[in-house]
């Protein structure tokens, strides 16, 4: 394990920058924190989480695809790929760094998405021990410690330090490229916020959320409940869940007209929307209810059912803090529960 | 190099052929005037129309059709009119092949297969027939139950009485749904037909048409004593990347792109009805 | 108050004059509420509340409420009626299948609001006088109401009801709310300055669609923003100039329609001041065709859809710095 003084950590940055782009999570005008490119002078959120999710870094809102340009009859196909930067996102909580291996199960499954797997590849993903859980928070459902989160390198903030410990190569690197900066030390100060950060974590009120029989076999049962009529009641169809979530990977791909060609483009799309199933010839989830159970469905048992019981959520907690009418995947799991068990 | 499956591939509308009053089939090969790609019987291709949309279609042709690809398309949506309005020589983009086809290289094999089909629904699984015709020594009978609204709304009405109608060993029922003047043969709907056809309870069932056919005739079928392990469909839902990672075309768990279109009736059976 | 609704509730259902109510419905936590409808007495027994937290305008949901069998019994705050009122003049709601109760506000704070006064790990919340006393994780933390409400609540406009059947509590009066004050500080802008207040506020949107859906304003059966045949039905903008007209586009058509109630603000998962657009758009038409509230009535005739001879003249448009 190595450690450098929190007050060098503005230094340490300025180190990462110097060879590659660093993301950190950093208040905006608005005073909500979110991932911005760092420049000197910007300090970390003291907010547990940013608004938005890591996973744009791998999966953006927008992404361009492919480019096109017509000629008469005749259609020229271009690539308008160029080589990613490397990059280093610094910051990341326990349960975005999960959502990681989620996206990859989706994304690099094949055939494999060149466009994610490209930025996978060109990431590193530096962690940040969590401190002060909030209350919306149920990472411990998931298996997820919040104080030893995954990760290419982790880290602790604890007293006036900051202790930093590799879990991958590309997390050997990092360190190694910043040793001149940091002093090699025990883990006994770590040691002491971690047992504290578990003892809180014990005490958050949504710790013993309990999935069991959320699974591929109960598929029929949870599908056909009673239950969805209510809980998808004041549902708005907007996409608020979706977006922010960490997980959420469903896309549309669109065509763009740029006045000199066609940019093929695809962005996050929600199933909560009206037209994520609309075809020509119908539609097969034609009211709210069958949009907002495809989503919690998706996370709780289709995902398990096709990922060795894997589930399609990290216990983030940002839909329980943003959804505009408050229902969330922890009502719906709590609710359904008894179909199950 | 990795494949990319979101970067299409150019293909050149080199025939349309009008089958109907709403349906044509486009004749496609690549730049190259080859095949784009290969495929087996009931997988799709991703064609599109830049500024104007991408869709799944059914490739029509039998891979044992060694020259082009052929799509029968009908029109009902943005892209499909589009289609309808392009003259030959137009290049479209292509990519594919997508999903499980249909068992043809195993359960299938030496079986007696029984094709019901209505109105457009004869396009995915005219592959198959034509699959089977060009391998006829690997596979039994084969029955043919095809309908439609009207005689002019029969899809590949010369093929079947030229073609099809001559092959030992294939027998072709057609019906349309109500009399017409210059038509002598059945009418009446399919699931219907199929009951007074009363077909023996060995045939390998493969199903394709708007889902009120499907609903009666699978109803039928099972009055009959077929079970659903031996009843195959396809399925149309609305797809964007067709490799599974968009997310929605599911049934369930299952994606009709990656894991589907293909079909048996058991397994949907397992899945939640919501298609 | 909640004992007081509940009981109205009862009675109502009770005497088969209503089959539904519509109302709150509690949560895992204090704070996070859902509008719900409620057919039994055990469920509102259950799960009916109203408290602090209970900022969801219901109005919206009478759209399609109000069109199903029977009689709905709804709550509504006085922000809520201007709502109705809004919708009931453009015949959106069906009036006599709503039984309307007005209750009183003083004002609804939200779990992100408290939040961002530094309350982290909510555990718990009581009231003692003005203040919310917060138990969380880290401790109790003491929080003086009026700096723990929303900006909307801090500028209320009204504590009086537009519209009821029946009203339980004291009927409040309008305020003199200064709501405007911000909007005159971005008129006191130079243009640039203005552009760049607006592009940095909307860059962050994200397009959830949450301030259009939950818009009483925002009614219509299929939103040009959804309708692919538009050509401007783009999900997420190929460019963020598109963000920023899907707020603009939107601003104007709700113009003359927009009570003010804040949802767009509220639902904002980003905190994109929206409501300032709106009381843009408020503010012109109070200066241009003579003060006017939406939803304060049924059946006045809207200035952006009247014409009257004191219309405002071009040239007056002119002089407030518009292009000819």
């Amino acid at each position: 394990m190595r450690k450098l003084p929190i007050d060098q950590l503005s230094a340490l940055f300025q180190a990462i920058a110097e060879k590659e782009a660093l993301y950190i999570p950093a208040d905006d005008s608005s005073g909500q924190a979110r991932f911005q490119r760092w420049h000197e002078g910007m300090e970390m959120t003291q907010a547990l989480n940013t608004v938005r999710s890591a996973k744009d870094f791998f999966f953006p809102q927008t992404e361009n695809l492919v480019d096109f340009k017509l000629k008469g009859k005749e259609i020229e196909v271009i690539d308008p790929r160029t080589e990613h930067e490397d990059f280093v996102v610094f910051g990341v909580r326990g349960c975005d760094a999960r959502s990681f291996t989620i996206l990859d199960k989706v994304f690099l499954a094949e055939p494999v998405d060149t466009y994610y797997k490209s930025r996978r590849e060109h990431g590193t993903i530096v962690s940040l021990a969590c401190t002060h859980p909030e209350e919306t928070c149920f990472c411990s459902t998931f298996g997820i410690d919040p104080a030893a989160p995954e990760g290419d390198a982790r880290g602790w903030i604890e007293g006036d330090s900051l202790y930093l410990e590799a879990l991958t190569e590309k997390g050997e690197k990092f360190l190694a490229a910043v040793a001149d900066k940091t002093s090699e030390c025990g883990d006994e100060a770590v040691r002491a916020q971690q047992e504290k950060t578990r003892d809180i974590a014990k005490k958050l009120p949504l710790h013993e959320l309990n999935l069991t029989g959320f699974n591929g076999e109960n598929m029929l049962k949870l599908f056909d409940s009673k239950k969805w009529g209510e809980l998808s009641q004041a549902c708005l169809g907007c996409g608020t869940c979706t977006f922010v979530c960490p997980t959420c990977q469903c896309y549309d791909i669109r065509d763009f007209n740029t006045g000199s060609g066609i940019t093929r483009f695809r962005c996050w799309d929600s199933c909560m929307y009206s037209d994520f199933t609309k075809m020509a010839s119908g539609n097969p989830r034609l009211t709210q209810l069958e949009r907002f159970r495809q989503r919690f469905m998706h996370k709780l048992v289709y995902f398990p059912a096709n990922n060795e019981g894997e589930y399609g959520c990290v216990g983030c907690g940002r839909c329980l803090a943003k959804c505009p009418i408050s229902m969330n995947i922890v009502k719906v799991a709590k609710a359904l529960a008894e179909e199950v068990r | 190099m990795m494949q990319e499956t979101l970067i299409p591939k150019i293909g050149v509308v080199t025939d349309i052929r009008i089958d109907t009053p709403d349906i044509k089939t486009f004749r496609v090969v690549g730049l190259d005037g080859k095949k784009v790609f290969e495929h087996m019987p009931g997988q799709c291709a991703m064609l599109s129309i830049p500024g104007v949309g991408e869709a799944m279609f059914s490739i029509t042709s039998s891979p044992t059709n060694t020259e082009y690809m052929e799509f029968s398309i009908k029109k009902c949506g943005c892209l499909t009119t589009w289609l309808h309005a392009m003259d030959v020589g137009q290049q479209i983009t292509i990519r594919g092949p997508y999903g499980k086809h249909f068992p043809v290289e195993d359960e299938f094999k030496g079986k007696d297969l029984m094709v019901v089909a209505g109105g457009v629904g004869l396009a995915p699984v005219r592959s198959v027939i034509n699959y089977v015709r060009a391998k006829r020594q690997d596979y039994g009978k084969v029955m043919i139950v095809y309908g439609s609204r009207s005689k002019e709304d029969l899809l590949d009405y010369n093929e079947i009485l030229s073609e099809w109608m001559q092959d030992d060993g294939v027998e072709v029922h057609l019906t349309i749904d109500r009399p017409q003047d210059d038509w002598d043969g059945h009418v009446g709907f399919v699931p219907n037909y199929v009951k007074e056809l009363n077909p023996s309870k060995d045939y390998t069932v493969i199903m394709c048409g708007p889902p009120i056919m499907i609903k009666f005739t699978l109803a039928n079928l099972k009055e009959m004593g077929f079970a659903e392990t031996q009843v195959y469909t396809t399925m149309e839902l609305r797809m964007k990347c067709g490799v599974g990672k968009c997310g929605r075309c599911n049934i369930g768990s299952k994606y009709v792109c990656k894991d589907g279109p293909v079909f048996r009736f058991d397994q949907l059976d397992a899945l939640p009805n919501e298609y | 108050m909640q004992e007081m609704m509940i009981a109205k509730a009862k009675e109502l259902l009770g005497s088969g004059a209503v089959n539904r109510v519509l109302g709150w419905k509690t949560g895992e936590f204090v704070y996070d509420i859902t509008p719900a409808v409620f057919t039994s007495v055990e469920e509102l027994e259950k799960d009916f509340v109203y408290n602090d937290f209970c900022g969801n305008n219901l109005s919206k949901y009478l759209i399609k409420e109000s069109r199903k069998e029977g009689k709905i019994l709804a709550f509504l705050k006085p922000c809520d009626t201007y709502s109705f009122n809004q919708l009931l003049k453009e015949h959106r709601i069906l009036r006599d299948n709503v039984y309307v109760v007005g209750v009183p506000c003083e004002g609804k704070t939200d779990g992100e609001t408290l939040k961002a006064k530094g309350v982290k790990g909510i555990l718990g919340i009581r009231t003692e006088g003005d203040s919310f006393v917060v138990d969380t994780l880290y401790g109790e933390k003491t929080l003086a109401k009026a700096d723990a409400l929303p900006e909307r609540c801090l500028s209320c406009k009204s504590k009086k009801h537009m519209v009821y059947d029946e009203l339980l509590g004291p009927e409040g009066e309008v305020l003199d709310s200064h709501r405007f004050d911000m909007v005159e500080k971005i008129e006191k802008m130079t243009p640039d300055e203005r552009f760049e207040f607006w592009r940095g506020e909307l860059s962050r949107c994200i397009r959830c669609n949450a301030c259009r859906n939950v818009c009483p304003a925002c009614s219509c059966e299929k939103c040009v923003f959804d309708n692919d045949a538009s050509g401007i039905a783009q999900k997420a903008a190929a460019d963020s100039f598109e963000e920023n007209m899907f707020h603009i586009i939107r601003a104007f058509h709700v113009a003359g329609r927009c009570t003010d109630c804040g949802e767009c603000s509220r639902v904002c998962p980003q905190n994109i001041p929206l409501h300032l657009l709106n009381r843009k758009f408020i503010k012109d038409i109070d200066t241009f065709y003579g003060e006017y509230q939406a939803g304060e009535d049924t059946t006045t005739r809207a200035p952006l859809t009247n014409y009257d001879p004191g219309d405002v003249e071009p040239s007056i448009v002119y002089g407030k710095g518009g292009k000819k």
